[in-house]
């Protein structure tokens, strides 16, 4: 049984691997249903921004790395648009401890993302974010065309330079 | 054994199956995607730690490795999580040792509704008659392997609907004593229901839940009686959200039916519990107020276990959950026997441009949050496996946590950044931890002083220095630490100690050190840490997990994929 259970791994991760290199099919967002924070539903297949990429960022209120991060690209978020576009999309992960704190927050910050609240982590699970701050950025189509885990001070102007590449029609290799 | 089995040639198939239609058909193209994440450790004895040769029983190297792997195609979606601790890692239970595939499921899901088949994680409202979940750095899964049904009659209303068995370690679904769990809850959001409604100001969200339990009778004595147990036990809750403009307001009401477990020492009482939160959000200005009260909520699907085993409702603490290490040394958790609780946040932002606000205006965020005990008469007389009575509005004298907090945040100038906070707990260690401190105390009174400096480089590098340092004379006694990062975008380098100068123990004044450096790229990850780690949360690199109590060597991987 354990050698079945291992080579059924074992096989998807080969043929995970294999598929991942043809390319053809960059991956979209799974269906998962969120709350905004007026409490509607809201399926992560609906989300849009007009045929421009979108950033979402999976974070949370105890995790003071996601906080710089969302306040460093905060203070530089209106050039961006204007620039590229660009929508974020920030993601918390706060449980039912702490997810009624979330808006408070978010508007004492003068965040002026869209925000989305993963309250028992099923879009983080659907996504295989493991650990946060989790950066993802979509083109246009809406596919996953990069990811990126850990924020240190200035991971937010690789952001800026990876959305200006879909923008140009480029190729995203890193 | 035999479904399992049949479950996994499915998926097999189905991996199969999807590379031939893949070809064929590319907009509704089969995907596979997923994660690892392994931590190996290799420790040393150390004494003074407590940790020893004969702890240690030989079992230097230890570690713990979990994979995902999701498989979508269409409105089908498979996925699996491969687990194996070979032995796990110091601060996760001995049970877990083993490897396996604990979780896997089968999910289809169309227009208005979904069906899970296998494991899975759901929520009822605010979780207190209702939470499955994972939390891999506490060792936690409860997760229910049975049947899902999500159903969306109409927009604004929604029903999930869930019955199965829990995850017990490694237990197979008829081995054991644990009980079957089914639950079916129903929200209605007003303005999305209703057209007519959809523009309003006053938005109001309704919502109500039913989970029952099922297990057969047990033989168990108190007080010299055989007791007769209910072998069915269920709970309810009603909640409702209310937003009008910048004002939210929430409450959830739960109650259960008399379910003498070990966790109320087989008394026949009902449980409550009342969660009350409200808001208050404009630009620059956020505050919070939350109010609570549990009466013996414990809610398992085995009325015999105990610790963090089957436990079918989550009850949220409502504290603060500290960034900083040593803030977050004394954790409070809700005690679910019983408690009352009260918090309040301010988080305020000084305009750019002004005397206190400076070029970028400066973050304050003020806490307090307090949990006291029931007021509680023991009910000895007439019938003692009744247990006890309590006044629902008044409270107990007894204290179990206290909290307040000053936290700053201020950017100097394009490169420099700073956070100072100031914390004062006070904490019932007895309740909370079950024993005294190691000097005998029951309360611990701490108060921890907090500088945290980032300073930005050239070409994405950074430095950042913290500085933290706590007083308490009741615990081990008075620490103070110290961390030095350095950052660039692909890589990191810290060094961190951590000393407790204040034991009054000579021995035990020791140093935490650690020396920890990763590589990153993308969504891959790899760290070395060597040296002492204390239990609780580590943000090192620009990534904050929670890390168990060890001396030695640590390598640690995560990538997504």
């Amino acid at each position: 049984m354990k050698r079945t259970v291992f080579l059924v791994f074992f096989m998807s991760i080969v043929i995970g691997c294999f598929s991942q290199e043809q390319k053809a099919n960059l991956r979209k967002l799974p269906s998962v249903d969120l709350k905004t924070l007026e409490g509607e539903t809201i399926n992560t297949k609906d989300l849009k921004n007009n045929g421009n990429p979108i950033i979402i960022s999976f974070w949370a209120l105890w995790c003071k790395n996601c906080v710089k991060e969302l306040n460093a690209i905060n203070d530089v978020y209106d050039d961006w648009k204007d620039e590229t576009g660009v929508k974020i999309i920030a993601v918390s992960i706060d449980n039912s401890r702490s997810s009624s704190k979330v808006l408070p927050f978010v508007e004492s910050n003068d965040w002026d993302y869209e925000v989305l609240l993963d309250v028992n982590s099923d879009f983080k699970r659907a996504m295989n974010v493991i650990t946060v701050p989790h950066t993802f950025i979509l083109n246009g189509k809406g596919e996953i065309v990069w990811q990126h885990n850990s924020y240190v001070e200035g991971s937010e102007e690789k952001y800026l330079e990876i959305v200006k590449k879909i923008k140009a029609g480029e190729e995203i290799t890193d | 054994m035999k479904s399992k089995n049949l479950l996994l040639l499915i998926i097999i198939i189905l991996f199969f199956s999807s590379f031939i239609s893949q070809a064929q058909n590319v907009s509704n193209s089969a995907q596979i995607h997923g994660d690892i994440q392994s931590d190996i450790k290799l420790y040393n004895a150390d004494s003074k730690m407590g940790i020893t040769d004969s702890t240690l029983n030989g079992e230097k190297l230890r570690m713990n490795t979990f994979a995902n792997i999701i498989f979508t195609k269409g409105n089908f979606e498979a996925g699996a999580r491969f687990e194996t601790y070979q032995n796990p890692i110091l601060g996760y239970d001995l049970r877990y040792k083993g490897t396996g595939i604990p979780y896997r499921y089968i999910k289809y899901s169309k227009d208005n509704y979904e069906i899970t088949v296998g494991n899975f994680y759901e929520q009822f409202g605010s979780g207190l008659i209702f939470r499955t979940y994972e939390n891999r750095d506490l060792g936690y899964d409860n997760s229910l392997d049975g049947l899902k049904v999500k159903i969306t009659p109409f927009k604004g209303f929604y029903i999930k609907a869930v019955y199965g068995k829990q995850r017990y370690y490694w237990a197979k679904a008829n081995e054991g004593d644990r009980g079957i769990v089914r639950g079916i809850d129903g929200e209605l959001n007003i303005n999305e229901a209703f057209k007519k409604l959809e523009n309003k100001k006053t938005k109001i969200i309704l919502g109500a839940g039913f989970v029952s339990k099922y297990q057969k009778d047990q033989n168990i004595i108190s007080h010299g009686d055989k007791l007769d147990l209910p072998k069915n036990v269920g709970a309810f809750s009603g909640r409702m959200n209310i937003i009008r403009g910048r004002i939210n307001v929430m409450g959830e009401y739960a109650y259960k039916i008399n379910d003498p477990s070990a966790d109320n020492n087989y008394i026949y009482r009902k449980g409550e519990a009342l969660l009350v939160q409200a808001s208050y959000a404009q630009r620059g200005l956020g505050i919070f107020v939350g109010a609570k009260r549990i009466d013996n909520m414990n809610f398992r699907s085995d009325r015999t276990a105990i610790g963090q085993d089957l436990n079918i409702n989550y009850l949220p603490a409502l504290t603060k959950e500290h960034q900083y290490t040593l803030a977050s040394m004394y954790p409070y958790a809700t005690q679910p026997g019983g408690e009352v609780g009260f918090q309040a946040q301010i988080d305020y932002k000084i305009k750019k441009k002004t005397a206190l606000g400076g070029k970028y205006g400066t973050k304050i965020s003020i806490n307090y949050s307090i949990a006291n005990a029931l007021d509680t008469t023991i009910i000895a007389s007439d019938n003692i496996h009744k247990g006890y009575e309590s006044d629902f509005f008044s409270i107990g004298d007894e204290k179990y946590f206290e909290d307040f907090s000053i936290l700053i945040h201020k950017k100097i100038n394009k490169k420099i950044k700073t956070t100072f906070s100031y914390v004062n707990i006070v904490y019932n260690n007895v309740a909370v931890k079950g024993h005294e401190t190691e000097n005998g105390e029951k309360m611990v009174y701490a108060n921890i002083g907090i500088a945290d400096v980032s300073y930005k480089l050239k070409h994405g590098k950074s430095l950042r220095f913290e500085m933290q340092s706590l007083f308490t004379e009741q615990d081990k006694g008075d620490w103070i630490m110290g961390t030095v990062e350095y950052n660039t975008p692909k890589w990191f380098v810290a060094v961190m100690d951590q000393y407790n100068y204040g034991n009054d123990i000579k021995d035990n004044q020791l140093h935490y050190y650690t020396l920890s450096t990763g590589y990153h790229k993308g969504a891959t990850r790899i760290a070395v840490t060597y040296g002492r780690q204390r239990e609780g949360i580590i943000c090192v690199g620009g990534v904050c997990r929670q890390v168990p109590a060890s001396n030695g060597l640590g390598l640690s991987l995560t990538t997504s994929f």
